[in-house]
This record gives structure tokens, sequence and C-alpha cells, in this order.
């Protein structure tokens, strides 16, 4: 079993009790709720007669199901409004606080936790979405749970949980040109698994882990729910605390920060720490990887050809068939050149504000393919606000981008942003799956956020770096 | 539903069906669009929809189509089923459908506790144990399974074969205790002692502490 390391720590500051299950009872710092899967708790809640045991320590925001174009009430969807009403009403009898969208605070759940300062170091953290992993970027402990579970935490402001194994992924090096924090998760996906994770939570260090800003760090965080592992995290250091000193939370009080700041130093991983395993991978040694399949662990670096099925460990085979058929790709090819009809940038994984300039920075001074809709989704309105102030809006929508309002959008098929047909998507999201973004024939293919830009500007899976290298072509 | 200890799961018996397919995900199980409701009621019949229906709404080839499986109660899979998202919708399509009890290679995590929460057991043996298995299934459509939580076997005709169930779950399913709110609420005063220990958590958070 692991010793000294910040998930250990964590756990032992937050632990009840042990139930009678050998489970253990521990406390949750922080709950946040959304639309989707939060109104079956509040019903169950109200089955029995409970109330919420602590909603000063419960947030909520709407991200699934709002639609990111037009936000006038109600909903045109009845099903999408008829969500929101439910939430609000939840949110209202409880007396939690709740960011909608004339807040001027909405977004994404994974966005504006962290964005507000809810999000710190040391903390439990715990939502109705696997992508709550997404806040350990922080050092915080954080992990998706399901509705029942839900109104667990909303009940009791526990949760009925068993200790994993801690594996530390050490990522050396220095990053390339071009490569990033998403191309590192994929990699590390691709080569542990979708389920290597089972039963872990990974803990992310090493040079080229810690050299990444916050936003890096998230989208890394992020998609450990990718490879199985339910949470990740990353030790809170001074790009942390810069961070935090910036947010709501704390910019008012330096003294509280001070004073916490102990506490987030107490609980990084000890120099001596015991892990159950450690995996090192090079970072100097990767590209921008894409995902060829139906999984996010079907990804292979932009150079480099997609595998044959036969080549694959037994138990992949058949999978990588199918996804070969699905996604009508061949072994051998590379995925450069691979025809696309939608371009999304946006979604938990990366629709920060860096994530929107780096895309930015690509489109600027050209023009997105004919054949191409594409889209821009920041993560949240605060995000919107500050790459409007940039004037990152009119970078998008002079190549041809939709700019849109904050939400989960196209990442999922909830709301009005879907695929059509067989369309192909190149996507900063975080799932390939057949039908998750909303046509059960539509094909994702994932990449970092500049991978996609160059994907809307050459109409076909590109390797930004050689777009980068041509000289930008201002209209002809 | 009442506040009282849950219901003892210590077996189920029925007759099983096979879903065939490594990383099954919870977007393949219900997806996203059936999601739009706001009670858990009816997502029976939208469980695995894309794979059972084409655009037209018309039947296509899949175990829950087919009428000798219909009625089955044990659903036998590969590994690494139910990854992707966080939705209870998946196992609740698939309890509303009639599964009361999974047999798999391995499970994602989030998924396997969602089932705990609804009292549906999930467990484990190696590849050739679940092939055997399926395969067997496929050649008794009518034939009764016995899961049991308890002993840790699966028996089918005349076969036991012994199955992983993860202690915790086991613990909880066998003693009843799988629903865990009462079972939590009963400590809310050391609850409260430790929300005060932690420093991030402020006095007036703490109810009573006003």
């Amino acid at each position: 079993m692991s010793q000294g390391t910040l998930y250990d720590k964590v756990w032992d500051r937050h632990a009840v009790t042990e139930l009678p299950t050998g489970q253990t009872q521990l406390f949750v710092g922080l709950h946040l709720i959304h639309e989707v899967t939060s109104p079956q708790a509040f019903g169950m809640l109200r089955e029995r007669d409970l109330e919420v045991a602590y909603p000063e320590r419960t947030h909520a925001t709407v991200d699934h199901i709002v639609p990111t174009a037009d936000q006038s009430r109600p909903y045109k969807e009845d099903a999408a409004e008829e969500m929101m009403r439910e939430l609000e009403e939840n949110v209202r009898d409880a007396g939690i606080e709740f960011d909608d969208p004339t807040s001027g605070d909405q977004g994404i759940v994974h966005v504006i936790g962290p964005e507000q300062g809810l999000t710190q170091p040391g903390m439990t953290i715990v939502c109705g979405d696997s992508h709550t992993s997404t806040h350990g970027a922080f050092g915080a402990l954080a992990f998706g749970i399901g509705t029942s579970q839900i109104r667990d935490v909303l009940a009791t402001g526990t949760l009925a949980f068993e200790k994993q194994k801690v594996r530390k992924i050490e990522v050396t090096g220095e990053l390339g040109d071009g490569v990033e924090a998403k191309d590192v998760i994929l990699e590390i996906i691709r080569r542990l698994g979708t389920d290597g994770g089972v039963g872990y939570v990974y803990e992310y260090a090493g040079d080229a882990i810690e050299s990444l800003g916050m936003e890096g760090r998230m989208s890394i965080c992020n998609m450990s729910i990718e490879g199985g592992a339910r949470a990740g995290y990353v030790n809170p250091d001074e790009t942390t605390y810069e961070w935090l000193a910036e947010t709501d939370e704390f910019a008012d009080d330096p003294d509280r920060f001070e004073e916490l700041k102990l506490y987030w130093e107490s609980i990084r991983s000890d120099d001596d720490a015991e892990y159950d395993d450690v995996v090192t991978i090079d970072g100097s040694e990767l590209e921008p990887v894409v995902t060829w399949g139906t999984t996010p662990g079907q990804g292979v670096g932009i150079t480099d050809p997609i595998p044959a099925p036969e080549a694959l460990p037994a138990d992949k085979e058949d999978s990588a068939r199918a996804a070969q058929e699905h996604m009508r790709v061949e072994p051998g090819d590379t995925m450069q050149g691979y025809p696309i009809d939608v371009a999304f940038v946006g979604s938990c994984t990366n629709a920060r504000l860096p994530d929107l300039r780096r895309a930015a920075s690509i489109v600027e001074g050209r023009e997105i393919h004919d054949d191409v809709r594409g889209l821009v989704v920041p993560g949240s309105q605060r995000v919107q606000r500050a790459a409007e102030n940039e004037g990152l809006d009119q970078v998008f929508e002079d190549a041809g981008f939709e700019w849109r309002n904050a939400g989960c959008s196209m990442c999922l098929g909830m709301n009005e942003d879907t695929l059509e047909g067989d369309e192909a998507c190149a996507s900063s999201s975080n799932r390939n799956f057949v039908g998750r973004q909303g046509s059960k024939d539509g094909r994702t293919v994932l990449m970092n956020p500049r991978m996609v830009a160059a994907a809307a500007i050459e109409g076909k899976v590109t390797d930004v770096r050689e777009l980068e290298a041509r000289e930008v072509v201002t209209n002809e | 539903m009442s506040d009282g200890p849950a219901e003892i799961v210590t077996d189920v018996t029925g007759t099983a069906v096979p879903i065939r397919g490594n990383d099954i995900d919870t977007d393949q199980i219900i997806p996203a669009r059936f999601m739009k409701v706001v009670t858990f009621d009816g997502l029976g019949e939208f469980a695995f929809f894309d794979l059972r229906f084409d655009d037209e709404d018309n039947p296509k080839d899949h175990p829950f189509n087919e009428d000798r499986y219909q009625g089955a109660s044990i659903m036998a899979v590969n590994a690494n089923f139910g990854c992707g998202s966080s939705r209870e919708h998946a196992p609740q399509a698939l309890m509303r459908w009639g599964i009361d009890a999974l047999i798999g290679e391995s499970f994602a995590e989030i998924f396997a506790g969602n089932c705990l929460a609804l009292g549906i057991p999930t467990v484990t043996a190696d590849e050739d144990t679940v092939e055997t298995i399926q395969d067997w299934i496929d050649a008794n459509p009518d034939g009764d399974i016995h899961v049991d939580v308890a002993d840790e076997t699966v028996t089918y005709g005349d076969t036991t074969v012994d199955v992983e169930v993860d202690d915790a779950q086991r613990k909880a399913l066998v003693d009843g205790v799988w629903d865990t709110t009462a079972l939590m609420q009963a400590n809310a005063e050391t609850v409260k002692e430790t929300a005060r220990t932690l420093p991030y958590i402020q006095d007036h958070e703490v109810p009573g502490d006003v």
C-alpha cells in the first residue's frame, strides 16, 4: 500500500469512520452539481424526507443541456427547459449557490470550480460527472460519482468509499514544439490502456508535468478517467498557488491564503513516499497524438502508422477491427489527410483561455476549409468574456468559426450541438465513443486544440507543426 | 424506498444474456439523448438503444432484441464494461430492463459503484471462464444461472466456478447495507467533528455550528 502520498494524506484527513462494509466514510469538502445527474438524487431525498446537510459546501451550475447558441428562456427543447427548471427549484429549496447563465459565472462544472477558487489543494471534491478528476490538477482528491452517491453526499456530506492504490506517472524531459498536455494524456492512455487505471489513483509528476500551467495540468487530470483511473492529481506548487491567489476566494483575503497554504504544503507527497506502482514516460519523445478509433486509448502519433489490429494485444484486436471499420481507416496509413466535416474546440478538457489562445494563434490570418463547420465553445462565461476582451472571438469568426456561449456543447449529444449522419469531427474533447457526439454514425478524432484548428483550416487531419512552418496566407 | 436497512442480496438466480465485447461504454449502454429526463423511470426500453435499432427504429441484431433472451436477469460481459461517463442512468436502464446481476471479466469502477448502490452485484472471472459462460448461455438460453455472492461462485448447468466479488461489495450485499444513506447519517456528529478539523472548512459551513 502507498504511504506518504498526497492521496494518503488527504484520505486520512477526511476519513470519518469505517463502515460495517469495510468501506471508509469519507467527508466531502466540495460537492459540485449539475442538471443531468442531480434531479433524481434530489427526488430520492424528497422520498426519504431528507435535507441537504452541507448546502454551503455545495455549488451548482448548468452545462450539459444548456444551448450554446440561443439561450433565451424557455429553451427550445422542452426536455432541456424541464431539467433547468428542476435544478432551479432544487437549489432554491436547499439554499445552494447556483451559477446560472444570468450570473455571468456559468460554465462547465470543471471549468468554473477552479476559476472561482472553489477547487483547492487538499480537498475532497465530488460531482456526478466522471471528469471530476480534472480538479486533481490542484492537488485535490476529486472523482466522479453516480446519482445514488450524490444522494448520499447531499444527505450526509459524506461518501462510502474504498481506498485505492496509487500509481505515480512520471513524465520526464521537455515537451517538443507543438506537443501539449493533451498529447501527454492521450499517450499515457494509449500505453497503459483504457482499463489500466482501474483500482488506481494516478499521481502525475516529473519535469514535463511540473512545467505545465494549471490549464495543462487540468487537461491531463481530466482524462484520468479515460485511462480507467477514477482520480488523478498533481502535487500543488507555486504554479498552483499563483492561480489560487488571484481567485475570488483569496484575492481579497491574503491572510486566509497564507493560512491555507500551510495546509496545502503539508499534503504534498513526501519525497520518500511509497507508491504501488511507478511508470516513467520520456516526454521529449512525444509528438502530437490523435485517435484513430473509438476509444481514447486508440491513439497514434501524428506521423506514425495506424496499427494493424492483429499487431495489438489479443484482447484489443476485435475492438480495434470494429473501430477501424467505423472510422474507415486503414492500418499502415497515418491519420494525416483524414477528411473532417466538423471542428470542435471546447469541452472540460480544452476550453480554457490558454486553449482558445493557442487555437486562435493557428487560426489568425487563415480561413477554415469550405467544407468544414467550425465551432468554438468557451468553457465558461468568464473564459468567454476574457477571450472577447482579447478579441479572440473576432479571430475565430473572421476565420469562419462560430463563436458560441459556454457549455458542454458537442462533447456529448445532450444539447443542440451534435454531429449529423456520418460526419467526422476533429475534436478537442475527451471521448471518441461511437455515438458520443450525438450521431451513432458520427466519427470523432480526438486531438489538442491547435491540431483542431489546423484540421479546420485544411479540412483534414494535419500536423499543426507543418502548417505553422508554412507562411501565413492572408485573404487573396 | 424506506430509510431502513437495504435488502439482503446473497444470490441471484435466473436466465442470462451474453453481451460480448470489451470496453462497452456507458454511451452505448444508454445514449446521452435519453438522459434528458428528471427521473430514471422508463429508461429500460432505451438500454443499448443505438445498438438495437437503426435510424428508422427497426430492430438490429442484438441479444436484447432476441426472443430467447427476454426475461433474462443476469448479464455476462467482457472486459472494462461500463467505462466512460459516471451516469447512473446506465445501470438504471439495465436494471429496469430486468438485469439483477452481472458477470464480467472486469468493470469500470464508477459503473460497479453505481451497480452496488442499486444492489446489483458485479462479479468477475477470467476471460476463459466468462467466455465459457457466454457460450453456455448461447446454447442454453432457458437455463438458469446461479450467481452466489456470498460463496463467490457462479453455477450453470452442472458446473460451478469460482468468481471474485470485491470484499466491500460482498459484505454490503450479503449484510444488506448497500444503501448507505441511513448508515452514514447515523454518524452525523462524527462527520461534523471531522469537518471542523479541516482548515478549509469555516465554522458557519458546518450544520448546527452557526
